[in-house]
């Protein structure tokens, strides 16, 4: 037996294992700094979330655990009508939160939905055929579409509020959905640009000389295909317009309220407790936390298909 | 994409009867008319030429609609398949245009106006003295200069981003894990962060981050009494939800990129370090030059924060230009004076912009 032939078998020599400690600091630093940005991101919304189930003193001893350092109460979610007790009796504060909710729900829903639908069809168009419009082609199409995220809401903002007071659209849900599509259609066209862009024109040839019209053809044959597609773009959207603030606090006032102008019109206040304040809060981000780990996949997909062509 | 002639080649054989395309045109134009015609009267209305008992301006909208839906089928009527395959760009362009390029012609007028939303003289034309006023506005200056601040924060954002894809890309175990946490808040409204971190876990008395600092050693944190410290706080908020958005279009180039490049590049000898730069770092040029723009773009909307944790103070030393125009309007209700500023700063964006666009392009295109 040799010390040539042991070697391979045996990796405790000097080298190796040196090798092996500088390995194993490699992976201490990944995961240690795996496990500080996961604490930097995960950290606040534990803070909000425990919070809500706090008592004046737990905030002001700055209690973190529930259970081991407090006894969790539902008083931020009694002051918001939504803890145990209050739920079955009538109460103002859950009917105004149920009222901003559902026009926070309607107000994303519709606007992603019609961006989804402008959107594609547009894409679809510019990746297929050859239009003129004047002097301008495709390219310019698509530049001017894509152009209009340059635009800073401000410069719509006050023009809109003139404009709505005349058409009396303000304060209406119409008038937000109007402005949340306008806002996430070059989003949308970007994407679906990219989605559809992938998909081999053969398939509608075949279809067409099969005696297809062009919408049948998009309809039946490309949307499915492109489905995933329009998931991404269409979460994409719903996450930018849920949580839209500017716009909704300059054109609503009472009856259209959206979630966002609810929260940030008790943050104004310096007296307002804690706790319904955190259980606002995470009334808020629930929808979207639950949306963003279900659907991680989808929401990656649709930011990651400009980056890399 | 090909600049000249259809991806898709379609022979079609359209033959429309001569009274179709009559019927086309004549809705086409019909709605026109109507659609003006009801202009004309309601301006006539404003003007108090005549009285028809219009309160507000619907009418024309709903004319308007029809005139939209009218063209659009007057495509197909008139064009055969040409109009039908106008038809699925028609929609969005209608759309977008009668959203900005008609609002934004509009925005024009009130900007060389004095119109004070609260007085009741309404809108009065005055030509330049906005501009002049503008020019003379300290504040409106500052919160121009607060933006370049803030814009170049984003390459810090870029570092640590750059840094977390690298980690996510490494081999790791419970990558998903990592992925979805890191993800995360991107998922949270600016205005609910606002309070979450700004207004709770920075308080100085009871918030966990004043905790944590006065362990460290500072006697008396104060996140946004001074004005660095609260521009960095802001920043910090800022960077906090928008860091995953550019991590995630980070990640999509580095596995975009082949192992067997990093593989060539060990194999002749090149150390993790050298490896990056010399490797990674340019083939990734053009994915982080998309990202950082991208970034820019959504950077100088920043508002939503500033308007709930500081509104502008302390002396306007977070103000961006949106919460700045913001408070205009809802202090002082001047709209005239507001959307001048806004059209400035979209001046200033798109000059900006486009130079930052073409160094880009000249930075991502591939060395030879």
């Amino acid at each position: 037996m040799t010390a040539a032939a042991e070697t391979p078998i045996f990796r405790d020599s000097e080298a190796d294992l040196a090798h092996r400690a500088r390995w194993a600091a490699s992976r201490t630093l990944i995961y240690g700094a795996l496990l500080i940005w996961t604490l930097i991101c995960l950290f606040p919304i534990y803070w909000t979330v425990t919070t809500s189930f706090k008592q004046a003193p737990d905030v002001m001893q700055g209690h973190l655990v529930p259970w081991l350092d407090y006894e969790p109460a539902s008083l931020g979610w009694r002051s918001l009508g939504l803890s145990p007790d209050t739920l079955g009796q009538p109460s103002t504060p859950r009917a105004e939160f149920i009222k901003r909710f559902t026009n926070s729900l309607i107000v994303s829903l519709s606007a992603s939905t019609l961006a989804l639908l402008l959107g594609s069809m547009a894409a679809y168009g510019l990746s297929r055929f050859s239009y003129r419009f004047g002097f301008m082609r495709n390219a310019d199409i698509s530049f001017f579409f894509l152009s209009q995220l340059i635009l800073p809401p401000v410069v719509l903002a006050l023009p809109f509020l003139v404009l709505y007071k005349a058409l009396a659209l303000l304060d209406t849900r119409i008038g937000l959905i109007l402005l949340y599509t306008l806002t996430v259609l070059p989003i949308v066209i970007w994407i679906m640009r990219d989605q559809f862009a992938g998909i081999p024109t053969e398939l509608e040839e075949a279809a067409l000389v099969d005696g297809l019209t062009v919408w049948r053809a998009f309809l039946t044959i490309i949307l499915p295909i492109a489905l995933p597609g329009m998931v991404a773009a269409f979460i994409l959207s719903l996450v930018l317009t849920w949580n839209e603030y500017f716009f909704a606090a300059l054109l609503t006032s009472t009856h259209a309220n959206t979630l966002p102008v609810m929260v940030a019109s008790q943050t104004g206040s310096q007296g307002i407790n804690w706790w319904s304040m955190a259980a606002l809060s995470t009334a808020a981000i629930l929808p979207l936390l639950i949306l963003g780990i279900l659907l991680e996949r989808f929401i990656i997909k649709g930011m990651a298909a400009g980056a890399v062509k | 994409m090909s600049q000249q002639g259809d991806l898709l080649h379609v022979v079609t054989n359209d033959d429309l009867s001569s009274a179709r395309i009559a019927f086309g045109r004549a809705i086409m134009w019909g709605s026109g008319l109507i659609l003006v015609l009801m202009a004309v009267l309601q301006t006539g209305q404003v003007q108090g030429w005549w009285d028809l008992g219009l309160t507000n301006w619907r009418p024309t909208l709903y004319a308007y609609l029809t005139w939209a839906v009218c063209l659009c089928w007057g495509q197909v009527l008139t064009r055969g398949e040409q109009g039908k395959r106008a038809l699925f760009v028609l929609p969005a362009v209608l759309f977008v245009v009668s959203l900005t390029v008609f609002p934004l012609l509009f925005g024009v007028l009130i900007a060389l106006s004095d119109w004070n939303l609260s007085s009741v003289s309404g809108r009065r034309f005055n030509g330049t003295a906005n501009l002049v006023r503008m020019w003379n506005d300290p504040f409106y200056w500052n919160a121009l200069g607060n933006m370049v601040w803030y814009v170049l924060a984003i390459l810090v954002e870029y570092a640590i981003a750059f840094g977390l894809a690298l980690l996510l890309n490494a081999q790791i175990r419970a990558r998903k894990f990592f992925r979805v946490a890191f993800l995360l808040p991107l998922m949270l409204s600016p205005v609910a962060v606002s309070w979450m971190i700004g207004k709770s876990m920075l308080e100085p008395r009871f918030g966990p981050v004043a905790r944590f600092a006065r362990w460290l050693g500072w006697d008396t944190p104060s996140f946004f009494g001074d004005p660095l410290i609260a521009k960095l706080s802001i920043m910090v908020m800022d960077a906090w939800t928008f860091i995953p958005f550019m991590m995630i279009m980070l990640l999509a180039g580095l596995q975009a990129i082949p192992k067997e490049v990093q593989e060539a590049a060990r194999v002749d000898g090149a150390s993790g370090w050298r490896g990056f730069w010399e490797v990674t770092f340019p083939l990734m040029l053009p994915v982080s030059v998309t990202a950082v723009l991208i970034r820019i773009i959504f950077k100088l909307k920043l508002a939503d924060i500033v308007i709930t944790v500081t509104s502008g103070g302390p002396g306007g030393a977070t103000d961006t230009v949106t919460s700045f125009i913001f408070r205009e309007y809802r202090d002082r209700s001047n709209v005239g004076y507001g959307t001048l500023l806004a059209m400035v700063y979209l001046v200033i964006i798109v000059i900006a912009m486009t130079i930052l666009m073409k160094l880009a392009d000249r930075l991502a295109r591939p060395r030879t």
